[in-house]
């Protein structure tokens, strides 16, 4: 580990004695999960509850001519069907677009389709029933008479003029376009030495929550009061949203998040089944509990990356890129979604490419269409793979066209390490990146040199393996820039409030969330480091809109490099403030007394003075002997959100080395490499867990994950035996490096760690096949890497 | 509609009646009778492994198992495992390795890794790998899995040398 305190030491307010901070400690609450006992909201059962059951379009685009739910009504334990209609003076619809996002333009959609459908797996009616069960039985003979129409599925005709509209009130099918020129890009092409473009293609594919989406919601028609019980990133997003759209006050709506069984982006929007079983609730009086099974997952939960897009590189002959021009197409089905748009991801492929490199002529055109397929929209390192995979396959393109070396000229074209601060053609601005550092770093760790004579070796016995780079940047800690300014109502602040009680332990409320990457652990970590307790004395409360301060939950990288920083500020006012009272009751004075190992202790050489423990005993039983005019404040809050970038930008480098069976098509990987830089790391082993994940993610995008849609817009492959997601057998060990290079935004110095893995992965895995196959001279840009498209640029099939 | 059917079980050794129709699952019958939520449902087809349980020491998916099957038999659920003490040890490699995220993977995966163990004594990576190839994580990308998993087969080899 190269972290390193500082400059505040010694005693700076992380690095103290015992310090958590850069340490591998387990994370607390383990063996709830472990032992069968957390508290998932598809677990969560409530007195009356009723459940749920959508009937679901078997059409991608039509007109619903009839609802007939009379026999259906008869069934046993059937509560009520209801349609969209009913459920209009409920809740009120929404349209999914941001202020920033200039000209992004999307329908009203509503919680339950009226009139019309608009894909394979839009509700038009819900069935309560006393079980799932018997909801699922009176759901089968809901009689639903549809006028199909045309589907609009191919995003390259979308925008053609014999291709139906959408929505008709919005005059074409294009949601959002945007452009950018910067430098001279059609001189940089004019006096390249090579050129080298291609068309990237990208497929469509979800994040497969192992725990489907799950919603529990309670309104109290006696208290006025909605309690919504779901697996959500952003539990105050959800209040608001909830309350905006019933009708509500925010203070009428409390939203509760325990256990979430995996989230990667797919629970951090506003579905419209949830908004249903909200409005469901408030209409029946009852809690109503929804969840969705795998093949509504499939074709509701959103999905991602079907993006194509064609790329240019200029490069010398020296291995100066001179220019990256970029022209991305993405289909994002019939609605932005709701509330963070789906213009996002396009927005980022053209903000991100070319990123990591010194580059200053640009030229990207971004087009986002409607399709009548699921909706897309954010998932785990939004436009990142994209980017990554485009920009990463030309410079290999452009190398190979200049017969360099794919590490050397990356070498040539990375931004330097003293550099910063700088900022990217496309205008992102970097406060510290370490590219340099970390490549060499990855080339130690991987023996680039023996990996390449091995290569060689191999091939002469007919073995064809590849390795494959990947340098990347990756946007964490968003500000206010991401959302807030474009009029959503999601925080980018978050808030942590700490407090000593009666036995000395620490009860701490944050308003980030837990969904397994470790807030909880981070936090306690924090907390214990900077009050000088046990790690075990720190009792964390997340996810309840009741409990926490106010804030913007997990997504975005964002946990450790907000939350973490507001935990460390809470703590340092609560840390203050216990010595004020210390001083007091001992008289003594606050400089001279430190907090280590659970006691109050003298800052010079750290005799124990009092326990917390009677401390607080005194505190909350017997301030009477206290000395008058003394009023402890055992507890603090604090927030944070950055200021002065709009996000704190990563950095790292992915290696891949695999082997292609070039008579079956399979690709064997044989090892990955990851080196990234976070910042300050504070938990190691959840920082590497975090990269591990994200790069199984994108490996799985590179090789196996696709949602295949028909035509006419059937999704074919709906189901966990035909999507194929990475398994054990089949993935490699991953090593993982860092590089530490802290942000100044804060004390803390935490960037986040989420997206690295996912936004490297898949390049690298194209770059090592294609490096595999260059005996055959054949080049493939297109993912998941099937066996079938390999033996089809092989000829073989 | 079928009326339900008497039925006579021990689960995680308790002695358990019950009346169910019979295309009730095993995994709803658990999780929606007997409240031992700690089967999870990821897929209801037999692929994902979330729910799977040992029934007379064998690990099946109690998606894919109807209760009505089970009908003198005995069911161990992660509940059980994790009172009994069986997997303690595994279970404590998995905290210490991190070796679950968001946790809805992870009573499956202990309950298949449990069986390997049981079945192996000296199962390599490629082994584990192989073995848990029916239990689907989608957090960890399972090396942390395969690591606990590894260490806790020397542990037990050791302790029994």
């Amino acid at each position: 580990m190269t972290s390193s305190p500082k400059t505040q030491a010694p005693l700076s307010a992380l690095h103290r004695p015992n310090s958590y901070i850069g340490r591998v400690v387990p994370r607390p609450n383990l063996d709830r999960l472990m032992q069968g006992r957390g508290l998932y909201v598809s677990d969560l059962e409530l007195p009356r509850m009723a459940h749920a059951v959508f009937v679901r379009s078997p059409h991608a685009r039509a007109n619903i001519a009839a609802i007939e739910a009379s026999t259906a009504k008869q069934m046993p334990g059937v509560i009520a069907i209801v349609t969209g209609e009913e459920l209009v003076s409920v809740i009120t619809p929404w349209v999914g677009v941001l202020s920033h996002l200039k000209g992004l333009k999307s329908a009203p959609q509503r919680a339950i389709a009226i009139g019309r459908v608009c894909w394979q797996g839009e509700a038009v009616a819900a069935v309560v029933a006393t079980s799932r069960a018997a909801a699922e039985d009176a759901a089968d003979i809901v009689s639903v008479e549809y006028e199909e129409l045309e589907a609009v599925t191919d995003m390259r005709t979308a925008l053609d003029l014999g291709t139906p509209v959408i929505h008709p009130s919005l005059g074409d099918n294009l949601a959002f376009e945007r452009t950018l020129d910067v430098g001279e890009v059609d001189a940089a092409f004019a006096d390249a030495d090579e050129i080298a473009e291609a068309e990237f293609v990208f497929g469509r594919h979800t994040g497969v929550t192992l725990e489907p989406r799950a919603v529990v919601a309670d309104w109290n028609a006696a208290e006025a009061r909605l309690t919504i019980y779901q697996g959500t990133q952003a539990p105050h997003m959800v209040q608001n949203i909830a309350a905006l759209h019933l009708g509500l006050e925010e203070s009428q709506v409390r939203v509760v998040c325990k256990d979430v069984g995996g989230s990667f982006g797919i629970k951090v929007h506003i579905y419209a089944d949830e908004m249903a079983t909200y409005a469901l609730s408030k209409l029946l009086r009852r809690p109503i509990k929804f969840v969705a099974d795998r093949i509504e997952s499939f074709n509701t939960d959103i999905h991602a990356r079907d993006h194509r897009c064609r790329g240019r590189i200029s490069v010398r002959r020296d291995g100066t890129i001179t220019a990256f021009e970029i022209d991305d197409l993405t289909g994002i089905g019939p609605y932005s979604m709701y509330p963070r748009t789906s213009a996002i991801e396009a927005n980022q492929v053209v903000n991100l490419v070319g990123g990591p490199y010194g580059t200053k002529n640009y030229r990207a055109r971004a087009r986002v269409v409607f399709q009548n397929k699921n909706v897309m929209c954010q998932y785990r390192a939004v436009g990142h793979p994209i980017a990554c995979s485009v920009t990463e396959g030309l410079v290999d393109l452009a190398a190979s066209k200049i017969g360099m070396d794919p590490v050397e000229i990356r070498r040539r074209n990375l931004i330097a390490d003293d550099a910063y601060p700088c900022a990217s053609a496309s205008g992102l601005r970097f406060e510290l990146l370490s590219h340099h550092a970390a490549l060499n770093k990855l080339m130690a760790m991987m023996n680039y040199d023996a990996l390449r004579a091995e290569q060689a070796a191999l091939r002469k016995k007919n073995i064809h393996r590849g390795i494959g780079i990947a340098s990347f940047i990756e946007v964490t800690n968003p500000s206010a820039a991401f959302y807030g300014v474009g009029g959503a109502k999601i925080s980018s602040q978050d808030g942590v409030a700490v407090r000593l009680d009666a036995q000395g332990s620490v009860v701490c409320q944050t308003s980030i969330t837990e969904q397994g990457q470790g807030s909880e652990s981070l936090t306690a970590q924090i907390v214990g480091s900077v009050l000088g307790v046990s790690m075990s004395r720190v009792r964390v409360i997340s996810g309840d809109t009741d409990q926490t301060p106010y804030g913007g939950g997990t997504w975005a990288s964002r946990g450790a490099g907000i939350g973490g920083e507001a935990a460390l500020q809470a703590t340092k006012i609560l840390r203050r403030n216990i010595l004020d009272v210390a001083a007091a009751i001992l008289q003594s004075s606050p400089t001279e007394l430190d907090i280590a190992d659970n006691a109050v202790v003298n800052a010079d050489g750290g005799a124990p003075r009092i326990e917390l423990r009677e401390l607080a005993r005194i505190v909350y039983f017997r301030p009477d002997t206290l000395p008058p005019g003394i009023q402890p404040e055992l507890m603090a809050t604090r927030h944070f959100v950055p200021r002065e970038y709009p996000f704190a930008f990563t950095n790292g480098v992915q290696a891949c080395w695999l082997e292609v069976d070039t008579d079956t098509g399979f690709v064997k990987l044989l090892k990955h490499w990851v080196v990234e830089d976070c910042g300050t790391l504070i938990n190691p082993q959840l920082v590497d867990e975090q990269i591990r994940g994200g790069v199984v993610q994108g490996l799985g995008a590179a090789l196996f994950e696709k949602c295949i849609h028909d035509e006419r817009g059937q999704l074919t492959n709906a189901n966990m035996a035909d999507y194929l997601v990475p398994m054990s057998g089949e993935m490699p060990d991953i090593d993982v490096g860092h590089v530490v290079s802290p942000t100044a935004e804060s004390e803390l110095g935490a960037k986040g760690a989420g997206e690295a893995g996912t936004a490297g992965a898949a390049a690298a895995v194209a770059n090592a096949v294609n490096d595999a196959l260059r005996p055959f001279g054949t080049v493939i840009t297109e993912i998941p890497l099937t066996p079938q498209l390999i033996l089809t640029s092989l000829k073989r099939i | 509609m079928t009326a339900p059917l008497p039925i006579f079980l021990r689960v995680n050794g308790e002695r358990v009646e019950a009346q169910v129709l019979p295309r009730l699952n095993l995994a709803d019958f658990l999780r929606e009778q007997l409240k031992l939520t700690g089967t999870h449902v990821g897929c209801e087809h037999g692929v994902c492994g979330a729910c799977t349980v040992r029934v007379d020491g064998e690990i099946v998916r109690s998606c894919l198992t109807l209760a009505v099957q089970t009908h003198g038999a005995c069911v161990e659920t992660i509940e059980g495992l994790s009172d009994s003490g069986e997997i303690a040890d595994l279970q404590n490699a998995f905290r210490q390795r991190n070796a679950l995220q968001c946790g809805f993977c992870t009573p499956g995966m202990l309950m298949a890794a449990q069986d390997l163990l049981k079945h192996e004594k000296e199962p390599d990576r490629a082994r584990i790998r192989e073995h848990l190839s029916g239990n689907y994580c989608r957090c960890t990308g399972y090396q942390a899995i395969i690591d606990a998993v590894e260490v806790t087969a020397r542990v037990r080899r050791e302790s029994k040398s």
